[in-house]
């Protein structure tokens, strides 16, 4: 076991937590991120392995899917990513990796995103100042690709409830976590 | 004298009272006020100067389409010009100065313009400031500026936040009159997503100005009643101060909300105003109508203004001009004006009616078949002078004139998308025509159905037929009684005959004279008519002129009004303030910032950062005593050379490379080979782009079979994914590729120096050799480090020593630098930030953005043979044009000075010596500089005809810029280790 520290993406040792009026923004750390792109002509194959190997049956456009500790979401034509927690999970490239085979191409992406978990009635309130998307009619399961303040997301919406996660640039932790609370401040 | 001209009644609350200033004058007034309703109830006629003449102006309107009455708001930071007192709502404390005059608005020195007005007339500025065309910028420009302005502003910084916000709706309806009521309780009650959007802050639009009566309620009652319907509906959102701005594409409109223009400052963290985007699936256009005045001689004395206007400070604010008052009509509407003044208690002095048979309305005189020819005194109206049916003339004694020439339907946004309204014979004024933006349906006055009931029934009935077009079913819903008068109007625009000037366009100080002569010389196109007297080109856009203008080009050049036709009107509806535009992206918020791994540990050693694109990366790293950066910068490249360095280079781009075709893929986009690349080897790569110019240049890592890493200069990271994106998609979607980005997903460092190989060898775990043997120069590999963690190993070199590039995964990279420096003390290891890194660069010869310019081949960059001639690579076939290829062509050089003493400067050029300095003589110039700490002179490279043998060569380097004339001796560009001993050691 190797002895080095983690830190968070905002540079912390651990993760951010900001309270609203009706909403509250925490940076999650804890998450393992694979992209999984079909190799040519072999989308069958791949969804095949996946299944076979974890049981998870890989979600249309614009749709995330869970199964256990895994889910995956769509990222573009026969693209994915899979989530995992990842203190469980930091290995989760190298599974995929031997899961998947000659089906997949399969690339860590652990660390080139900060995740921050929004929960909250109010959570559409501060996303309408963030970006186009129209968080009030996204599905449970949906995932959009969006700009907020010039950085390229991922909006996720987690379940029925007002629950949203945005993963971001790594390197613009910062910038979006000012995005985030700002509006939020704005908007509360 | 508190409030001498407030009236009974009003939708105002007068138990609480609002103190304000205006030119440093108190006054007060109350909640519900605008600045324009409370001066006015304080007797305040005379509000501002005009833009050229200076001429005493009063308010003309009580709503956003208001030429005059421009004041400053607001003192320090937050002082904010050119703002129209009739949509300023008053708070506590506000303070408004009058604009555009000089000592006092009521002594105004530059009114002398007013006397020379016959030398500014209608293209004043082409005709006067034509020579000499030197004098424009010092001289008139000036001079103008300083005379005929508007406001001033703090030249501070906005103390404010802006928002911009994203809405979504399936039916967005822009004013909340009658219309627009009527259609939000039809689409609300049908459970449709609603934004009912209105630029004042009590919804109502004339509701709130009329006496008329829905059903049993007054107007007023009718709309709160409506209004507190649909607050309590959850699929309706009323967006009340929001001034729909414009109509875009796919049913985009923009909206600017002012949040908190009505508060002395915003709230905490509240926005001063937020500029949405809207995107509806339908749009329904109910901003009713404007009133529209007749021209007539000093038509623009203070207490002239549009009737409709005075009905509604009357009713609504309780607020006259003054307590003897005049109209001047050519239609029925007006007469409501003297009717509603006189239920006030007002004195009517008469109603002069340009209509012979015009009918008695008001209890007061009705003058008809007359004119209004003229008006007299100072700074405000006194008397009107009327020509009465018989010819005769009439003085009248008032304070104030209500005029109305009619109404035109607003039909302002349905010409956003070039739609031209078309004319209606029935109301004298334009309708919006078929061609308004795709999904937006108007009703109510802007469509020129002016009675209550119309725009009731109008407003219900457009709603339901949108949702309907949209598959949500709705139906209008029965509506309270109305008054539904048909409109009675005979066209009447200005009064002819007189001497004196008669004003059209306000703003701009357009008369009826100007028209006339633009008609005159020629200018008779509308387009033409607009740009020579400006008419219409104010920030009101002519919302009160235009059509006055158009009347007179029509019957001067015997056309009917459609005709002539209309100029158009384009976003925005009202002026916007730059804040909005800019939004949160202000300061250093004006673009997001990318943090390297080591940006903490960084910080704490006191690094000078620079921004590379939008990331900041560690400069040099002073230390104590080190009052120079070049003492720095000097140090940092001598401790690498002579013992070890170390430099966070994560920045630079890093994309995956996946598939069986991975590279084959590379073969394509390298002009070099890399399909024989050994797994475990990284190569060199140069990228051209199709017109065979250089593009980028990198390492790719072939880490197995079918992966690859390839890395891209930090500024063209972006632009090089996006382009291998498109070749993999557009250009050869055949091959089996996948590309990712995974910049940051690794903290990547370089340790170069003669000790770098033993510093790793305390980092990376046993089992993997780092020897010269087993892991030579451009080797790779997967492996780990500090017990077990997963990293990548490249020996590569920019700084031409014995260097690594180590790879973590980022969330260890702040443990990772802390841990190879502490491991490194042994060796006196330093941390060394760019500018040593570019110095190493230069000394090695190895080209960077300043080469790789977009104008170089890889012949230029001495690369030529690099381009592989046994495949096909993009630019490699327009990389043998011929002009690229010509013997004389530039080549990259090295530059020593001849006296060591001297600097090399960048950006200059080579020229023979004895040649003359300039361009006929230009052989070539300089791309990088740095001083050498290693040779201890500057050192330079550049582009030079033919470069390639001309070593020894003695040239002047001459900047013109900078006054310097140095001989350089032309040299190669590998200054330091040119056989590459030390990279292999």
């Amino acid at each position: 076991m190797h002895d080095l520290i983690a830190t968070t993406a905002l540079g912390e040792a651990g993760p951010r937590a900001d309270r609203f009026e009706g909403l509250s923004i925490a940076e999650n750390p804890d998450f393992a991120l694979v992209s999984v792109a079909a190799r040519l002509d072999r989308q069958e194959g791949l969804s095949a392995a996946m299944k076979k190997a974890f049981g998870l049956a890989l979600p249309d456009v614009g749709l995330s899917r869970a199964k256990g500790a895994l889910s995956a979401f769509w990222t573009g034509p026969d693209q994915w990513m899979i989530e995992a927690p990842h203190d469980s999970h930091e290995d989760l490239a190298a599974q995929l990796g031997a899961a998947l085979g000659e089906n997949a191409s399969v690339v860590e992406q652990n660390d080139g995103w900060v995740r921050f978990d929004i929960e909250g009635p109010r959570a559409s309130d501060m996303f309408e100042r963030l970006c186009p998307l129209d968080t009030r009619r996204m599905q449970p399961d949906a995932v959009s690709r969006t700009s907020i303040e010039h950085l390229g997301c991922f909006v996720l919406r987690r379940d029925a409830g007002e629950a949203f996660s945005v993963l971001g640039p790594r390197s613009s932790a910062g910038s979006l976590h000012h995005a985030l609370c700002t509006a939020a401040r704005s908007a509360l | 004298m508190s409030q001498t001209h407030r009236l009974t009644g009003g939708q105002i609350d007068s138990s609480r009272v609002l103190n304000f200033t205006f030119d440093g004058r108190a006054f007060q007034g109350h909640p519900g006020d605008t600045l324009a309703s409370a001066l006015m109830a304080n007797g305040v006629r005379l509000m501002g100067r005009s833009f050229k003449y200076h001429r005493p102006r009063g308010v003309l309107s009580a709503g956003s389409e208001e030429p005059n009455a421009l004041v400053e708001l607001r003192g320090g930071a937050r002082q904010e010009p050119n703002t129209r007192a009739t949509v300023a709502e008053l708070f506590e404390g506000l303070s408004a100065r009058s604009q555009n005059r000089w000592p006092s608005l009521a002594f105004d020195a530059m009114a002398i313009n007013d006397r020379f007005s016959n030398f500014l007339t209608a293209g004043f500025y082409y005709k006067t400031f034509m020579w000499p065309a030197a004098f424009w910028e010092k001289l008139y420009e000036p001079i103008i500026r300083r005379a005929a302005g508007l406001g001033s502003i703090s030249l501070q910084d906005d103390p404010d936040g802006y928002d911009k916000g994203f809405l979504h709706c399936d039916l967005l309806i822009i004013g909340a009159g009658p219309a627009g009521l009527a259609a939000a309780l039809t689409a609300g009650r049908a459970g449709a997503q609603v934004i009912l959007a209105d630029e004042d802050f009590a919804p109502g639009g004339r509701l709130n100005a009329e006496t008329l009566t829905l059903g049993d309620a007054t107007g007023a009652e009718w709309a709160a009643a409506t209004l507190a319907e649909l607050s309590g509906l959850p699929n309706v959102r009323l967006m009340t101060r929001t001034t729909v701005i414009g109509a875009f594409d796919h049913g985009i409109y923009g909206a600017v909300e002012r949040v908190s223009d009505h508060l002395a400052t915003p709230a905490a963290g509240q926005p001063r105003q937020i500029l949405w985007r809207i995107y509806s699936r339908r749009a329904l256009l109910c901003a009713g109508a404007i009133e529209r005045p007749i021209a007539f001689e000093n038509n623009d004395r203070p207490g002239v203004m549009l009737a409709g206007a005075m009905r509604a400070y009357a009713n609504r604010w309780a607020a006259t001009p003054a307590h003897k008052v005049a109209v001047f009509t050519n239609n029925d509407d007006g007469h409501k004006t003297a009717v509603d003044l006189l239920a006030k208690g007002v004195q009517v002095a008469a109603v002069i009616d340009t209509r012979k048979d015009a009918p008695r309305i008001a209890d007061c005189e009705l003058l008809a078949g007359a004119e209004v020819t003229d008006t007299r005194g100072r700074l405000g109206l006194k008397f009107v002078s009327v020509r009465l049916a018989d010819g005769s003339e009439r003085m009248l004694e008032c304070g104030a004139l209500g005029v109305s020439g009619g109404w035109n339907p607003n039909v302002h946004l349905t010409c956003h998308q070039r739609g031209r309204p078309v004319w209606n014979d029935q109301i004298s004024a334009f309708v919006p025509g078929k061609d308004t933006p795709p999904g937006l349906t108007v009703a109510g006055a802007a469509t020129g159905a002016f009675s209550t009931a119309a725009a009731l029934s109008g407003g219900s009935k457009a709603a339901a037929a949108a949702l309907c077009d949209i598959g949500i079913k709705a139906r209008a819903i029965p509506m309270p009684r109305a008054e539904d008068a048909p409109v009675s109007l005979m066209p009447f625009w200005y009064v002819p005959g007189g001497k004196g000037r008669a004003w059209l366009d306000q703003q701009n100080d357009v008369t009826v004279k100007d028209v006339k002569l633009a008609h005159q010389e020629n200018f008779r196109s509308v387009e033409h008519l607009k740009r020579y007297t400006t008419l219409g080109m104010a920030t009101d856009q002519g919302k009160t002129s235009n059509m006055g203008g158009l009347a007179i080009m029509a019957e001067l050049a015997g056309k009917t009004i459609p005709q002539v036709g209309t100029t158009i009107f384009r976003p925005p509806y009202t002026p916007v303030a730059m804040g909005a535009l800019a939004g949160r992206a202000v300061g250093r918020d004006f673009h997001p910032t990318r943090l390297t791994p080591s940006h903490k540990w960084a910080s704490e050693q006191g690094a000078v950062f620079v921004e590379v694109g939008n990331w900041l990366r560690a400069q040099w790293f002073p230390r104590p005593g080190e009052t120079h950066w070049r003492q720095s910068v000097d140090r940092e490249v001598l401790a690498t050379r002579k013992s070890v360095g170390i430099c966070d280079v994560t920045t630079l781009g890093k994309i995956d490379v996946q598939g069986t075709d991975a590279a084959e893929f590379l073969n394509k986009v390298y002009a070099n080979g890399f399909a024989k690349l050994p797994v475990g080897k990284t190569r060199y790569g140069l990228m051209l782009r199709e017109d065979g110019m250089a593009m980028d240049d990198g390492t790719t890592a072939r880490l197995a079979e079918h992966h690859f890493v390839m890395t891209t200069t930090t500024a063209n990271a972006v632009s090089v994914y996006r382009h291998l994106e498109f070749v993999r998609q557009c250009l050869w979607p055949d091959l089996d590729v996948q590309l990712i980005s995974t910049t940051e997903a690794w903290a990547q460092y370089a340790v170069a120096g003669p000790n770098s190989r033993a510093l790793l060898q305390k980092v990376v775990d046993p089992q993997f050799d780092i020897s010269n043997e087993a892991f030579p120069f451009m080797a790779c590999a997967e492996i780990t480090v500090c017990g077990g963690l997963r990293a990548r190993l490249f020996r590569i070199s920019f700084s031409g020593e014995l260097a690594f590039e180590i790879a973590v995964p980022t969330r260890y990279g702040d443990a990772m630098i802390r841990r190879l420096m502490q491991v490194g003390a042994a060796y006196d290891v330093v941390p060394y930030g760019t500018e040593a890194l570019g110095v190493m660069r230069i000394e090695k010869g190895h080209a960077a953005g300043n080469e790789l310019n977009g104008t170089t081949t890889a012949l230029n960059l001495g690369m030529g043979r690099m381009v592989s001639k046994k495949k096909d690579s993009i630019g490699s076939v327009l990389s043998e044009r011929e002009g690229l290829n010509a013997p004389d062509a530039l080549m990259q050089v090295g530059l020593r000075p001849v006296d060591e003493t001297q600097p090399i400067t960048a950006g200059g050029h080579l020229m023979r010596r004895g040649d003359a300095a300039n361009a006929a003589n230009d052989q070539g110039y300089v791309t990088s500089v740095a001083y050498s700490p290693c040779l201890g002179h500057s050192i330079g490279l550049g582009f030079l005809k033919g470069g390639g043998d001309r070593q020894g060569e003695i040239m002047q380097l001459v900047s013109p810029v900078t006054g310097t004339n140095v001989e350089v001796e032309i040299v190669s560009p590998h200054f330091i280790d040119p056989e590459g001993e030390r990279l292999r050691a």
